[in-house]
């Protein structure tokens, strides 16, 4: 088991304009993205679990090219409507950081 | 062939170094290109009209690219202007403009291109049923348009083609594509639409696709089957990594980017590296789609004034959620009775626990993981800042001694850090719409207007 923090180059957050967030996880080589790819931990189930958030409303892409995994989803709330504490959701990747992958 | 672009700066005012800069005007661009504009920071832009950047720094990026255009004499575009790209935001650049074409005995003929959009033709639109939703789908209404401060179009490529076509020297668009200010020039030059839409992809946040990431100026050379991208500053340099990743960056999907034209396909590009610190990218592709222009519109929520503090009391922090319930129940009750004719629903009264869930909210998975201290933000909404005030003034001082069942007699249950503890934020909007329109002519939502300096 290795946390997610320590596998990936860059894990972020941010606004895909002011209703969905997008998530990237970018691995620092082609082998370590295929191997944490292979595990088939990143499901859209694994996602909505975490930020409470209805899975069909989740879309993975798997960008080989720059081994990295994208997720966009709905912002939980509009961007600077009145409950919404991250105005470029700069920070929504946080509980991903320590999380475990089996590998 | 080869048509060459310079972008400054990924957003104007934000200072890009005078010497890549320079370096980029010796290379001898076809155009040069900014943006101005962004959502991202929020609606305020839009709904006040009020840029995010301060005017002295805008004017003194502005400054050197007059300058160095007026050495070329080639088009310079700067979109989205004043952040919002509406048409007051429009014309405070144009005076920004103006001072320094005066200052420094400029000149040149401007375009200015107003994207303000008229709320009889989106009803009459929306009637047509020509306004259609994007991911994530919510309802536009008639109602939504009338409670709008402003909403702009997005320009692309046609407009900003049409201004250079009446012979524009410095085109100031408002709200436009990021991408469309570094395309046009190329596409009328001929070249191949689907390496352009993704050369201005690539260079729209300037040297933000760098290593390491710079707010600078950046250089592309577009040819008949490819283009390179350079770094201007000779400090910092892109690998064929950090180019295909940039297309990640603030978009839904890295293989697809929709602009009003068509969709950019980045699916079966190759990304090679030309020396240690230049791309070149090979395989793009453009995919015609119907013409649409996305809709940018915001609406005033209230105004706020908040409150800072903190909470110590292990007691108290174990039982914030019951506690803040309770605060809630009591205030709706009690503040429409402290201030006669106020309903339940004219303000809202917000809790948000740093050391909690303050980030996150209601999508925190850690939310009972709480510290020995916890910091505390209230924000009240209003439909006036006076009203906002009066009632913060009241939950300001019953909060600060909200009861528990542990502790006996009056307790201090929240730290104030200042004196008074309220602070007026002002007016708070929000975007209340994510939806394109169908027009039957690309111009008949925007304004044209020129004047020679």
């Amino acid at each position: 088991m290795t946390t997610l923090g320590e596998l990936a180059k860059v894990v972020r957050s941010k606004n895909a304009g002011p209703f969905i967030m997008t998530i990237d996880i970018m691995f620092p080589s082609k082998e370590i993205y295929d191997k944490v790819i292979t595990t088939g931990f990143f499901t859209t189930k694994l996602f909505s679990d975490l930020y409470n958030i209805k899975s069909d409303l989740i879309k993975i892409y798997y960008y080989d090219i720059a081994h990295t995994i994208k997720i966009s989803m709905p912002r939980p709330f509009f961007q600077g409507d009145i409950c919404d504490g991250d105005n470029y959701a700069g920070q929504q990747y946080g509980p991903l950081v320590l999380i475990n992958i089996p590998i | 062939m080869e048509i060459r672009v310079l972008g400054p700066n990924g957003n104007i005012g934000t200072g890009f170094k005078e010497e890549s800069f320079e370096r980029g005007i010796k290379l001898n661009p076809h155009v040069i290109a900014c943006d101005a504009g962004s959502t991202d920071s929020g609606a305020y832009a839009l709904g006040t009209g009020i840029a995010k950047p301060a005017r002295s720094a805008i004017k003194r990026d502005t400054r050197l690219i007059l300058l160095g255009r007026d050495e070329l004499k080639v088009p310079l575009i700067i979109g989205s202007c004043g952040t919002s790209g509406s048409d007051v935001a429009v014309d405070w650049m144009r005076d920004i403009v103006i001072e320094i074409a005066k200052e420094e005995n400029l000149h040149f003929k401007i375009a200015l291109i107003k994207a303000d959009q008229d709320k009889t033709y989106l009803k009459q639109k929306l009637g047509e049923g020509k306004i259609k939703p994007l991911f994530p789908e919510f309802e536009y209404t008639e109602e939504t348009i009338n409670k709008s401060a402003r909403i702009v179009g997005v320009m692309g490529y046609e407009q900003l083609n049409r201004a250079l076509s009446e012979g524009a020297d410095v085109i100031l668009a408002g709200r436009a594509t990021d991408t469309s200010l570094f395309a046009v020039v190329p596409l009328r030059m001929g070249a191949d639409p689907g390496l352009t839409w993704h050369m201005a992809k690539t260079i729209e946040c300037g040297a933000a696709c760098a290593v390491v990431p710079a707010a600078d100026s950046m250089f592309v050379r577009i040819r008949d089957t490819e283009f390179e991208v350079e770094p201007l500053d000779l400090d910092l340099k892109v690998t064929p990594l950090t180019i295909a990743a940039h297309t990640l960056y603030e978009n839904l999907s890295p293989f697809e980017i929709r602009e009003p034209e068509g969709t950019i396909v980045t699916e079966n590009c190759e990304y090679q590296a030309k020396d240690n610190r230049s791309v070149i990218v090979k395989g793009s592709e453009f995919r015609k789609e119907t013409y649409t222009i996305k809709l940018e519109g915001a609406e005033l929520v209230g105004y706020q004034t908040v409150i800072i503090g903190g909470i110590r009391d292990p007691y108290i922090i174990k039982q914030l959620d019951s506690l803040f319930k309770l605060a809630d129940a009591y205030f709706g009750e009690k503040v429409p009775k402290m201030f006669p004719g106020l309903k339940k629903d004219d303000f809202s009264i917000h809790f948000r626990v740093y050391g909690k869930n303050g980030v996150m909210g209601p999508m925190e998975p850690l939310k009972d993981q709480v510290g020995h201290e916890v910091g505390l933000l209230i924000t009240i909404t209003a439909q006036s800042q006076e009203l906002a005030t009066e009632i913060s003034k009241f939950v300001a001082h019953i909060s600060a001694h909200l009861p528990i069942p542990e502790w006996e007699g009056i307790i201090s249950t929240i730290a104030y850090p200042f004196s008074p503890p309220e602070i007026e934020k002002g007016p708070v909007y929000r975007f209340n719409v994510n939806h394109v329109v169908e027009p039957d002519d690309p111009f008949e939502m925007f304004r044209f207007s020129y004047e020679e300096v």
